[in-house]
């Protein structure tokens, strides 16, 4: 176990590619850290260079206190877990999982020991006399699973390991790792495309765009306080919306629509409104709002979300199902759960002294 | 230095393994109209493998029984005893032993140095491609072309091996000392074969996953005992394959480099059981000799395979 130290790492590629800019991420000894982005964010290449399997341009890298730029990847103390599991085809599970450990000269009954708890822990016991073809997908994920285990490494270094399995699996494992590395309680980093894994998983949340750091923190924090455009419109599901409106004063004007904020304003002129979608309600008669045209529903079961225009800007809205809808509806909000952002920069203003958004479910003001 | 991943898939067509055949659920079977029609579209392919294969393969064997008149007046059944005369006598078995060891030589060798030149080749990262068409575009070049510039290395007036070897007080005499020849021999047809080899080492080495070859460098810190462990075993069915063409190649195909090399020479050259072949049967014009040892050929032929398939191919894991 131990803590790891990216400072100022960038990934340049021959031709002069910047692929991830000056990242600083400290985590802790224990901590589950997930990389989250769009694909080409750099994410992958991130981990890679934690793991040595990619050279590090700039910046250092350190592991336990440890740098370790030029240091091979078997011996930095980690282990990793492959998209498509990388198991070695012509071993059995059994020597796939003792494979590190007898390179690194571990004794025998040390060996069959760690094996043993690691097939346990994982419930692959019957099939560690099997090769890997003769498995499952998630099968072949829990040995690969083991693989990294066994090794009782610093940390684990996860590259979208779940993304090859089908969408029940996946939920499966995904809580599955998370109880793993509770118990465990080694270092891990975990590199997903997937918003609801990152949401789940991680302890703190990397939000990356083209190689740069758009935000770190806890997932409520990020979800609540999205730091960017960016950042809000790709963590959460359905994403928030955002449409772009002008402040007077105290007055929001979204198309055609007015909105008094009540002293919620936190600058003035042309701003980016987000709002998230369970955020909205059906305004009262009388009640100021935003025009709403509905355009299409869509049933959750739980929910449904509906869709349709404010203005001419699109807007997605989360209803219960006891709402009666109807083609031209008014939909309020609580002007804390606005989140303000600059036109041309994207970034998130800062409301300034109100209570912090992140507070939880503070909704109807009479 | 961090390891660093291997280029893109090269030449991902020769990395293509055939699939095993599924029998449809459904039986999907196409029926032809008439019974007589398959046949007829597998006419000319049995066409061919009985001219060329069945027919001289018969004629191998019952002629192995004669001794023929050199001008064609007749011939004389023997029974076995042209067998008998080639297996007793010490000069065929000399030549066989020079085959055993030629073969061995040759295969070891053009395996070995084309497996460490896909290697090498495979961890280039800089102008990879251009030093993979420069190794492949040995292959290019005409197998009889080949053997020419082979043999000129050896040339007794301008072959630059010669020269080399005489630096080192050796003075080679190619055609006229046997061991000279024999080194010559293997030279020249591991030369040859080595771009072969290379060429499927190499679209062999990409098929391994690059992530496998990562995971296995998080697991092992040495390269070596990496590619002793994980890279090779994988690389197993091509090798086997590779073995097979190559030990084919030795025994037939080395027949031209022989050839150049020993033609009009003084008699003590060494050669191999095909060469013998030729030579009994077009110089000599001792038909019956001939096919006895080319029937023998090919039932050491078939012996080998079936070893090689029995044996070899029952530890190989293809994925």
């Amino acid at each position: 176990m131990a803590s790891i130290d990216i400072n100022q790492v960038s990934k340049i590629y021959a031709g002069g590619n910047k692929a991830v800019h000056s990242v600083d991420i400290a985590i802790q000894d224990g901590e589950f850290i997930v990389l989250v982005g769009p694909s080409g964010c750099g994410k992958s290449t991130l981990l890679r260079m934690v793991a040595g399997l990619e050279e590090i341009s700039e910046g250092e890298v350190k592991i336990g206190g440890r740098t370790v730029n030029t240091v091979e990847p078997a011996e930095r103390d980690i282990a990793m877990v492959f998209q498509n599991y990388a198991l070695y085809p012509h071993m059995t599970v059994r020597q796939n999982l003792e494979y590190g450990l007898k390179n690194r000269k571990t004794p025998r009954s040390d060996i069959d020991a760690r094996v043993a708890e690691a097939a346990r822990m994982l419930e692959i016991d019957q099939y560690l006399d099997r090769k890997p073809r003769a498995l499952s997908g998630g099968q072949r994920q829990r040995v690969a699973m083991g693989r990294a285990i066994v090794r009782k490494p610093a940390a684990f270094l996860f590259d979208e390991p779940l993304s090859n399995l089908d969408a029940k699996l996946r939920v499966s494992m995904r809580g599955e790792i998370k109880r793993l590395q509770r118990r465990l309680g080694t270092t891990s980093i975990y590199v997903t495309h997937d918003q609801l894994e990152a949401m789940t998983l991680a302890d703190r949340l990397v939000v990356l765009n083209g190689g740069r750091i758009e935000q770190i923190g806890a997932p409520l924090e990020i979800y609540h306080q999205p730091a960017s455009t960016f950042v809000a419109s790709f963590i959460g599901s359905p994403a928030m919306n955002l449409v772009q409106g002008e402040l007077h004063g105290d007055r929001l004007a979204v198309g055609p629509s007015l909105l008094t904020l009540g002293g919620h304003a936190p600058t003035s002129g042309e701003v980016t409104i987000g709002l998230r979608a369970e955020d909205l309600r059906v305004a009262s008669p009388d009640e100021e709002g935003l025009l709403f045209r509905l355009d299409y529903v869509e049933e959750l079961g739980s929910q449904r979300l509906v869709h349709g225009h404010v203005g001419d800007q699109a807007l997605t809205a989360a209803m219960a199902l006891d709402v009666a809808l109807d083609d031209e509806m008014k939909f309020a909000i609580d002007p804390r759960r606005l989140h303000f952002f600059a036109r041309e920069t994207g970034k998130r203003v800062h409301a300034p002294a109100t209570a912090p958004a992140s507070q939880t479910s503070v909704m109807e003001v009479a | 230095m961090a390891y660093v991943a291997p280029s893109p898939r090269f030449l991902p067509w020769l990395t293509r393994k055939p699939r095993p055949k599924v029998v449809a659920e459904g039986d999907k079977r196409v029926q032809f109209s008439s019974p007589v029609l398959p046949y007829l579209f597998l006419a000319p392919q049995l066409a061919v493998i009985f001219i060329f294969f069945y027919w001289p393969s018969v004629q191998a064997v019952s002629s192995s029984f004669y001794i023929e008149d050199p001008f064609g007046f007749g011939s004389t059944f023997v029974g076995m005893s042209n067998y008998t005369d080639v297996l007793t006598s010490a000069q065929y078995r000399g030549i066989a032993l020079f085959t055993v060891v030629f073969t061995a030589l040759v295969t070891l060798f053009s395996l070995s140095i084309g497996l460490l030149l896909a290697v090498k080749a495979d961890a280039v990262i800089r102008g990879s491609s251009a030093y993979k068409t420069m190794l492949i575009s040995v292959y290019a070049i005409a197998a009889p072309v080949a053997a020419l510039i082979g043999m000129m290395f050896f040339d007794q007036h301008i072959g630059p091996f010669v020269e080399v070897a005489s630096w080192f007080g050796w003075d080679m005499r190619v055609g006229l000392s046997y061991f000279d020849t024999a080194f010559a021999m293997i030279v020249v047809a591991v030369w040859k074969q080595v771009p072969y080899n290379f060429i499927f080492f190499l679209s062999g080495l990409q098929s391994v996953p690059v992530s496998v070859r990562e995971a296995a460098a998080i697991d092992c810190k040495s390269g070596f005992r990496r590619f002793w462990t994980v890279t090779l075993p994988l690389l197993a069915p091509t090798a086997f394959f590779l073995l097979i063409i190559n030990v084919t190649y030795s025994l037939f195909d080395t027949f031209g480099i022989i050839d150049v090399m020993v033609k009009d020479k003084a008699a003590n050259n060494p050669i191999t059981l095909v060469y013998k072949v030729y030579e009994d049967g077009f110089r000599g014009n001792d038909l019956g000799s001939s096919s006895a040892q080319s029937v023998i050929l090919m039932i050491v032929v078939f012996v080998l395979t079936i070893f090689q398939f029995r044996f070899v191919e029952r530890r190989i894991h293809y994925t």
